[in-house]
């Protein structure tokens, strides 16, 4: 207990209050000239202490202060209906399913990417490159098409959506993959050769289990890019559901309190999957005896 | 080339394969960026079934490489070779020998008994018969009772042990080990050298080892095969027999002093004690 205190509490504590003054403090500046401004046209006096109070209780504040965010929140988590369309759980689950979707197409196209490299030459000369390319194409130009032209040929709804965080997240995973199936030593190698063994015995039973880490490290960033894929690709439809829905529509009315709350549950949902994918690599490691 | 027979086992091995290992001439050039390197240059050996062989030799003298292509790891520019009667490729199929490893080759992520049960998997034997193989070759090297503990956990020694019982797990007749006990401090090499001994008494296995410590070998071997760099050669074969009942004392005795000597003589009249090679 005392441990988890001092090793993690502690730290990841002050960092947060940290973060929290600091937001106050740009609130107070941010929002402080258009107090000012109120002030001036009524021809009224405001003393200090009133104009840092008046700027944490705006109704669409440049910067809305970090306890307007989190009434929101509750507000649109506890208590609204999950099944209202103006209820934060609804948009979050929106995005969570097809982040969770492509984020698992995503992986499974990034491991099979790098068993057929690892496996071929050809592959590896001639898909690396590709694989590479498809990255520097910007997100934001390519995700308004792909749902455009999968809606022309009918396919609508979670699948489009999915398929920008699988474009996202298959590669850490081919990358990293590629680079843990080749991780084994030459002398686990020649060992499995002196056992004549088939090229799927040294998969299963050598690359595999040797490219565990390596899996990890890339799944932890791919599900985090699947959760901005899936964003993205909810901007183009015109914000029908979803976190970036929820983005778009507060940018639209100039709701900041209501898109602040949107960043932060994204934010939120991005560290519990990021922790989850934590969670099942140290499970994973300890049945691998890894060293702790 | 002298050819002893010293320890003659009736039925252990078919006809054909009396000559464990049969190199005739063999020639093996490696290709670098520097150009060509004589790795190997006219190697003629033969070694015996029940034999315990020793190659010794500085670095460079190619007696890894004369292993790796008894085991079909490297391939010979020219020359044949047998073993079993057959070619390495064969040999290596028919899964005929147990390859120990400078370092112990353990996988980290199977424990003490998984590695042992590797060979066993990939060979495709029954799980029942895996765990009385895993017990009764963890027992030979002494290591009964470390079966769920992962290598980690091991010091250096018992590592290595682990990855002999791992090579002796599917019995195969020929055993290959590479320098096995190189990296482990000198008190352990001793007494990881009894018990080979003891091992090898017991199995009867043939033996091929692979060393650059003149008391090891000669405390070890019936044959030692003295190599010399540059190119990689053999310079002369050792008959060397200490009788079968060898303990550690044995290597104060006139006999042992006298073949250390010789083998040592080899290696300085193969130019292994010269600066250029140093």
């Amino acid at each position: 207990m005392r441990k988890v205190l001092y090793d993690r509490v502690i730290p990841v504590g002050t960092v947060l209050l940290a973060i929290i003054a600091l937001w106050y403090a740009f609130a107070v500046i941010l929002n402080a000239p258009f107090e000012r401004d109120q002030a001036a046209r009524a021809n009224a006096e405001i003393s200090t202490s009133q104009l840092i109070a008046n700027t944490m209780r705006q109704e669409r504040p440049v910067l809305p202060a970090p306890h307007q965010v989190a009434a929101e929140i509750r507000k649109t988590v506890f208590e609204i209906s999950p099944t209202s369309k103006r209820s934060l759980v609804y948009h979050g689950w929106v995005t969570l399913s097809s982040t969770l979707l492509g984020f698992g197409l995503g992986t499974l196209l990034g491991i099979l990417l790098a068993v057929a490299i690892v496996h071929s030459r050809t592959l590896d000369k001639s898909l690396m490159p590709w694989i590479i390319t498809s990255q520097t194409v910007p997100i934001l130009a390519i995700a308004p098409m792909i749902i455009v032209v999968l809606n022309a040929v009918n396919i609508t709804g979670l699948l489009p959506k999915a398929m920008i965080s699988t474009y996202l997240s298959f590669f850490p995973v081919a990358v990293g993959m590629v680079k843990g199936l080749r991780s084994p030593e030459i002398m686990h190698l020649d060992l499995m050769r002196t056992y004549n063994a088939s090229k799927a015995q040294v998969f299963w039973k050598l690359r595999w289990p040797a490219s565990m880490p390596y899996l990890f490290t890339s799944m932890k960033i791919a599900v985090a890019i699947s959760l901005v894929g899936a964003i993205v690709g909810e901007l183009p439809t015109g914000a029908v559901a979803g976190i970036g829905a929820r983005l778009l529509a507060g940018s639209y009315y100039g709701q900041t309190v209501q898109i602040w709350a949107a960043l932060i549950a994204a934010a939120l949902m991005a560290a519990i999957l990021v922790s989850l994918i934590g969670v099942i690599a140290t499970f994973v490691n300890r049945r691998m005896g890894v060293r702790t | 080339m002298s050819v002893v027979t010293l320890r003659p086992k009736a039925n252990s091995m078919p006809q054909a394969a009396k000559n464990v290992i049969d190199v005739k001439d063999l020639s093996l050039v490696f290709q670098t960026n520097d150009g060509a390197v004589n790795a190997l240059s006219n190697i003629d050996l033969v070694v015996n079934a029940g034999e315990f062989v020793s190659f010794i030799g500085p670095s460079g003298c190619g007696k890894t490489t004369l292993l790796r292509v008894i085991a079909d790891l490297e391939q010979p520019t020219s020359g044949s070779i047998s073993v079993n009667g057959m070619t390495p490729s064969e040999a290596r199929q028919k899964r005929a020998y147990g390859y120990v490893f400078q370092a112990a080759a353990l996988y980290p992520w199977r424990t003490i008994g998984g590695n042992v049960s590797l060979p066993l998997e990939v060979m495709g034997i029954a799980r029942e018969e895996r765990k009385d193989r895993i017990a009764r070759n963890l027992e030979l090297v002494n290591l009964t009772g470390f079966e769920k503990k992962f290598p980690w956990q091991l010091s250096g020694g018992m590592q290595q042990r682990a990855s002999i019982a791992r090579a002796l797990s599917f019995d195969p007749h020929l055993l290959l080990m590479d320098e096995p006990f190189g990296a482990l401090d000198e008190i352990v090499r001793d007494h990881l050298n009894e018990e080979l001994l003891k091992l090898w008494a017991k199995t009867q296995k043939t033996v091929v080892f692979v060393t650059h410590s003149i008391p090891e070998a000669v405390f070890l071997s019936t044959k030692i095969v003295v190599m010399s760099p540059r190119p990689g050669r053999i310079h002369e074969v050792i008959d060397c027999n200490l009788g079968s009942e060898r303990t550690l004392d044995i290597r104060e005795s006139p006999k042992f002093l006298e073949i250390a000597h010789r083998v040592r003589e080899g290696l300085r009249h193969g130019h292994s004690y010269d600066e250029a090679h140093l």
